[in-house]
Parts: C-alpha cells; sequence; structure tokens
C-alpha cells in the first residue's frame, strides 16, 4: 500500500485548486459556521438548503449539457443499495448535528480558526477506520437490500434528465421565494 | 462598491452557483465529481498500515476503496486528499480576507445550551466526527459527494442519502436542543 502513495502531479495539482476554490467558497457562504449548520435542522436558519440546492441546479444543467454535448463520455453515479445509503444517511445526520459540521465543511472550518472542527476531524478518521472494520459484517446483511445499481431517477422512471431537472429548478426557486418572504432571520453571529 | 474578498459572508445563492460552476469544472477537466469522505479512509489506514500493513492490504473495505483494477493499489495521496488538504487552506484564505477568522473555542448556539466547558464541546465534537464519517462511508458519501454531486447528478442513492441525512438531523436536533424556541432573541440583528 506505500509503494504507490502519491498520484501524478497533474492530478494534485487540479485537486488543489478544487480544494482551494471550494474552501474558499464554503467559508464565503457561512456554512463553515457551526451554528449555521445546526440551526438548519432546527428550521432558524436555512443557508444550507439554499446554498446545496443552487449548486445542484446549476451544477445539474451544467453537467447534463455538458453530456447531451458529447464533451464529457461519463457521468459519477454512486451505485444504489437503499439500506446502506439510507441508514448510512441517518447516521450521517446525527454525526452532522452532533459535529456541527459536515467532512468539507469541518476541513473547510478548521481553515477558518474552529477548534471544535480540528477535534471532529480527528473522530472523523476513528470513524473512517472503525468502518473499514465493520464493513464485512455490514454490507454482507445490507448491501443487498435494494440494490439497483448505479442508477438515477431519469433511469429509473424512464424520463428525460431535462424534465426532472426543470422540476428540480421550478420547486428549488418556489422554495426560495417562500423562504426569503417568511423564513426565519439568521442570526449573524 | 466594497472589493467582495474583503466581505464576510456572500449570498448563499451566490456560493451555489459557484459550487456549481466548480462541479462543471471537475466533471470537465479532471473527470471528477466533487467529494470529501473517502480520503478520511486513506488517512485512517495510512495511520493502521505502519503498524499492520497486511491488515490493510487485505481488508475488504480498504481494497474496495483503493485496490487498482490489475493488482495493487491506487494512491492515497490522490485528487480529493489534495482538495481537502487545499480546503483547509482555501477556507483560510477567506476568512482572513473577510478578517472573519473564528476565536471562539465553542460556538455560541452550543454555549447557550450546554455552556462554556470546553471538553464537553470537545467530546461531543470528536463522537459526532466518528459518527459522522462512520455514516458516510455506510451511505456511500457525504454532503459534498452525495448531496451536491449526486444530487446534480439525480442519483436514486444520492436523494436517499439526502433526504434521510435531514430527517434524522432534524430528529438529533429536536433532542439535542428542543423546539423551545428562542426566536425573538435570535432573530435580533445585534444579536
Amino acid at each position: 500500500m506505500f509503494e504507490n502513495m502519491i498520484a501524478e502531479p497533474r492530478v494534485l495539482i487540479y485537486g488543489i485548486l478544487t480544494g482551494l476554490v471550494f474552501g474558499f467558497l464554503l467559508h464565503k457562504g457561512g456554512v463553515t459556521r457551526y451554528n449555521v449548520i445546526v440551526n438548519q435542522f432546527r428550521f432558524k436558519d436555512h443557508t444550507v438548503l439554499k446554498t446545496m440546492l443552487t449548486a445542484i441546479v446549476v451544477g445539474a444543467i451544467g453537467v447534463w449539457g455538458m453530456m447531451q454535448a458529447g464533451l464529457i463520455e461519463e457521468l459519477h453515479v454512486k451505485g444504489a443499495a437503499l439500506a446502506m445509503n439510507a441508514i448510512g444517511g441517518g447516521i450521517f445526520g446525527v454525526g452532522m448535528v452532533m459535529l456541527g459540521y459536515c467532512p468539507g465543511t469541518a476541513l473547510a472550518a478548521l481553515g477558518s480558526g474552529s477548534r471544535d472542527a480540528g477535534v471532529g476531524i480527528v473522530g472523523m478518521v476513528f470513524g473512517a477506520a472503525a468502518y473499514t472494520e465493520a464493513y464485512p459484517w455490514i454490507s454482507s446483511r445490507l448491501g443487498p437490500i435494494g440494490n439497483l445499481g448505479k442508477v438515477t431517477f431519469a433511469d429509473l422512471l424512464h424520463v428525460s434528465p431535462w424534465l426532472l431537472i426543470a422540476g428540480l429548478a421550478v420547486a428549488a426557486v418556489s422554495l426560495f421565494v417562500v423562504l426569503e418572504r417568511l423564513g426565519p432571520r439568521p442570526r449573524t453571529d | 462598491m466594497r472589493n467582495p474578498l474583503r466581505i464576510a459572508r456572500w449570498s448563499p445563492y451566490v456560493v451555489g452557483a459557484g459550487i456549481g460552476l466548480l462541479s462543471w469544472a471537475t466533471f470537465y477537466f479532471m473527470d471528477k465529481a466533487l467529494g470529501t469522505s473517502t480520503s478520511f479512509v486513506g488517512a485512517a489506514e495510512c495511520a493502521v498500515g505502519l503498524i499492520a500493513p497486511e491488515h490493510v492490504e487485505s481488508s475488504d473495505y480498504f481494497l474496495k476503496e483503493y485496490g487498482a483494477k490489475g493488482g495493487g493499489f491506487k494512491p492515497i495521496l490522490d485528487w480529493q486528499m489534495a482538495l481537502d488538504i487545499a480546503l483547509v487552506a482555501g477556507a483560510f484564505l477567506a476568512a482572513w480576507l473577510g478578517r472573519d477568522l473564528q476565536g471562539a473555542a465553542a460556538p455560541s448556539v452550543w454555549v447557550e445550551r450546554y455552556g462554556p466547558s470546553r471538553i464537553k464541546r470537545y467530546a461531543v465534537a470528536f463522537a459526532g466526527g466518528f459518527v459522522l464519517l462512520f455514516g458516510a462511508r455506510m451511505a456511500g458519501g457525504c454532503t459534498s459527494g452525495h448531496g451536491i454531486s449526486g444530487g446534480l447528478q439525480l442519483a436514486v442513492s444520492s436523494w436517499t442519502f439526502f433526504v434521510s441525512m435531514f430527517i434524522a438531523g432534524i430528529a438529533a436536533a429536536w433532542l439535542m436542543f428542543g423546539f423551545a424556541s428562542r426566536t425573538n432573541k435570535e432573530a435580533a440583528p445585534h444579536v
């Protein structure tokens, strides 16, 4: 495992550039703050939802558009093992409220000076090690449940992805209008 | 107009659109989708591998994530690990330019509910991080890999994760903080 530790420089430079921009944006967006993340789940601050849904809609238009135009060859859809996705997602949601950051925003929060995020990152490394040990037991029991492979909703429902993207965009914009008119005014500290 | 780099917080819509555009770039130039949590497995198994390399090399999960097709292993210091490390620097830059570096040992929402004890906050942060990454690996991704990248690809796995994460997070927030409203206080702009 240690013979081939480091990827080629071009790949690393791409990773560094992506991380710099991503970290910069996450902090400017406010999602490196414990208060913002936790208050999303208390319906007191909808910054996380606004950021994620905007990223999803904008990202979808470009990525599916490039796919259609033949500019990219393939998507990177993760396999659906619905029991694992759902239960893992639930465990993740609990951890996110306890820590107050998700993996990416914890790294960014550490950069912006939040020391509790640093402690969380150490916890995350231990969590990763624990899952590696637990994987054979968990995946043999839950892996086969709802195993649909690498499917999108466009595949599953036999509809054009553009119909789904249009629906998603309309739903997101409607939600934003409602939240801006009626939603809570987030705290600023 | 003020220099936007000096402004502490940007609109979530601007930032969301920026992350969306960043996804275009990772797909087009790098043939990659944004993600952050797999590298924590790489980091953890690197540490385990210093003591017991044969244990890591025969681990099903390590092979699943880092096994190379023709045998051997993929690099641990890869695109995503570089991204993860640079995330720290990118956010530092944003906070420093915006004069917005965070100094408090414990965040104010936490302190209002659980008091100023640093030990208590760090203990829960450690446990939370443990639970978070365990869940992320079980689900096959986190808020970036599933939430953003999978969401924009309309992946069934990712939307399942997203919905489940929100439901569990709301329940956990209710258990940890209750729904006793401090809305008036929190709505005050000077707080």
